[in-house]
């Protein structure tokens, strides 16, 4: 149940011949070796395997491989450019938003995600809370993550690029 | 690796209704939060799949020229919420798109399958009752019409034959002219979570008098439902604090919850009327219109 799928991963197209019945997950993991991504519950509700697609974040556990086929795919591993981390990483890393760094990469791409689709607007912090709501933490009670969040929002925080 | 023994990918709704026809076996995935996850629990119903996800004859989301507000099957809950012709139009359907899981999960789940899959609770459901949707629905005879209301049978199961697509919902200018609405979902956490009750709520007011109410619920009987009597009580009445108990005290006869490992029966009969309160209150005072 093969099929060949052309997408592109953290800014390089790439041909990849898939089972169709690989969730995105899988081939990011077992195909590209993209490890940062985790699966977590398999079931949609920790986002421990959260990615960006054409700028909106899924679970890459509950989404088919095959839907990738002409999008485009960010993961952690695309985030650092020339080993400079961005903007969001650097936050974690300040704040000291991470502990045992499980969910980590998923979170991360969470607040990527939602810092690029909201800089230069009023943010309050409820709505922060509620775009971080589908990744689950067990170590750090999130409010170094919500910190995280609100800073890389502040003016003067320059977009990474 | 999902256990699937046989996956399709429909390159049309007309296509994606031929393979259906041609395999008796076969189901629909679209967004696939609810399918990929059966699927991932073993459950054989579901092994052998027809995509239509991301097809975009599902993804309008316009109004015509008779004004009927059309929502395709395919639109994601995000893309509900991002709609400026639904939160102008319809806030209780908006209001309830924002409660639905998490960002990943409203992201992917689309609306056409959160009315399938036929649970009773489903957060479109009721405001789209409230706002007298009706479902276009193409099979191999072609299209047909059914209105919302008829299109729930019993939990989990809705008319639509194995070999049909839902293809968009439909709601007139009448239904939604002049209508103001609200929306609130009961549930143990603030995210993440299935509803306890939700509860959806669109009125026509003029200056005090209320002068159309529909009332509509999830998890509040096996599927979800509008609620007549309460309905009929608050027709025509003047707009007053003795009105919301006359609306609860009727609701009564309208719902009919169960208990389950969520919450009691008793518990969901006192959110149910707590709520009905408080939507109506809002959706009245979004109208304009005050409580004496």
């Amino acid at each position: 149940m093969n099929q060949n799928i052309t997408l592109t991963v953290n800014g390089r197209e790439k041909t990849l011949n898939i089972d169709v019945r690989s969730s995105l997950l899988e081939v990011l993991r077992d195909q590209l070796g993209l490890t940062s991504i985790k699966q977590g519950c398999g079931v949609g509700e920790c986002g421990a395997c959260t990615v960006i697609i054409d700028d909106d974040i899924i679970d890459s556990c509950i989404y088919l491989a095959v839907w990738a086929d002409g999008k485009s795919v960010r993961t952690l591993e695309g985030e650092s450019k020339n080993a400079v981390l961005s903007t969001v990483q650097k936050g974690y890393v300040d704040e000291g938003a991470v502990q045992c760094g499980f969910c980590t990469p998923g979170l991360i791409m969470t607040t990527t995600s939602f810092v690029e689709k909201n800089r230069g607007k009023e943010i309050s912090h409820e709505e922060i809370r509620k775009a971080h709501a589908g990744n689950t933490c067990r170590c750090t009670g999130y409010q170094t993550i919500l910190t995280v969040a609100g800073k890389c929002l502040e003016p003067g925080k320059e977009p990474d690029e | 690796m999902f256990p699937l023994q046989r996956y399709e990918k429909a390159d049309s709704v007309q296509d994606a209704i031929r393979l259906l026809s041609d395999n008796p076996e076969a189901k629909v995935i679209s967004g696939g939060t609810d399918v990929l996850i059966r699927l991932r629990d073993g459950k054989k119903a579901y092994n052998q799949l027809v995509d239509i996800h991301d097809l975009d004859e599902l993804k309008i989301c316009d109004i015509t020229a008779d004004g009927t507000i059309r929502i395709g099957a395919g639109i994601s809950f995000s893309e509900v919420i991002a709609s400026d012709i639904i939160e102008k139009h319809l806030p209780h359907l908006h209001k309830a798109a924002e409660t639905v899981g998490g960002p990943q999960i409203r992201n992917i789940a689309t609306i056409g399958g959160n009315i399938c899959n036929g649970v009773t609770s489903a957060d479109s459901a009721s405001p789209l009752l409230a706002s007298n949707a009706r479902l276009i629905i193409q099979g191999p005879a072609g299209k047909r019409e059914v209105a919302l209301s008829e299109f729930y049978l019993g939990p989990g199961k809705v008319a639509l034959d194995q070999n049909e697509i839902l293809i968009a919902f439909t709601i007139s200018k009448q239904d939604y002219s002049g209508y103001s609405g609200d929306y609130f979902k009961y549930a143990m956490r603030e995210a993440m979570d299935i509803a306890t009750i939700g509860c959806a709520a669109a009125c026509l007011i003029d200056g005090n008098q209320l002068v159309d109410l529909r009332l509509a619920f999830g998890v509040a009987a096996p599927t979800p439902i509008r609620c007549k009597q309460a309905e009929e009580a608050a027709c025509g009445e003047i707009i007053n604090e003795a009105l919301l108990t006359k609306i609860g005290d009727a609701l009564a006869e309208d719902v009919n919850p169960r208990t389950s490992w969520r919450a009691s029966r008793e518990f969901r009969l006192h959110i149910i009327r707590e709520l009905a309160e408080r939507v109506i209150k809002n959706a009245i005072e979004n109208a304009g219109g005050t409580l004496t």
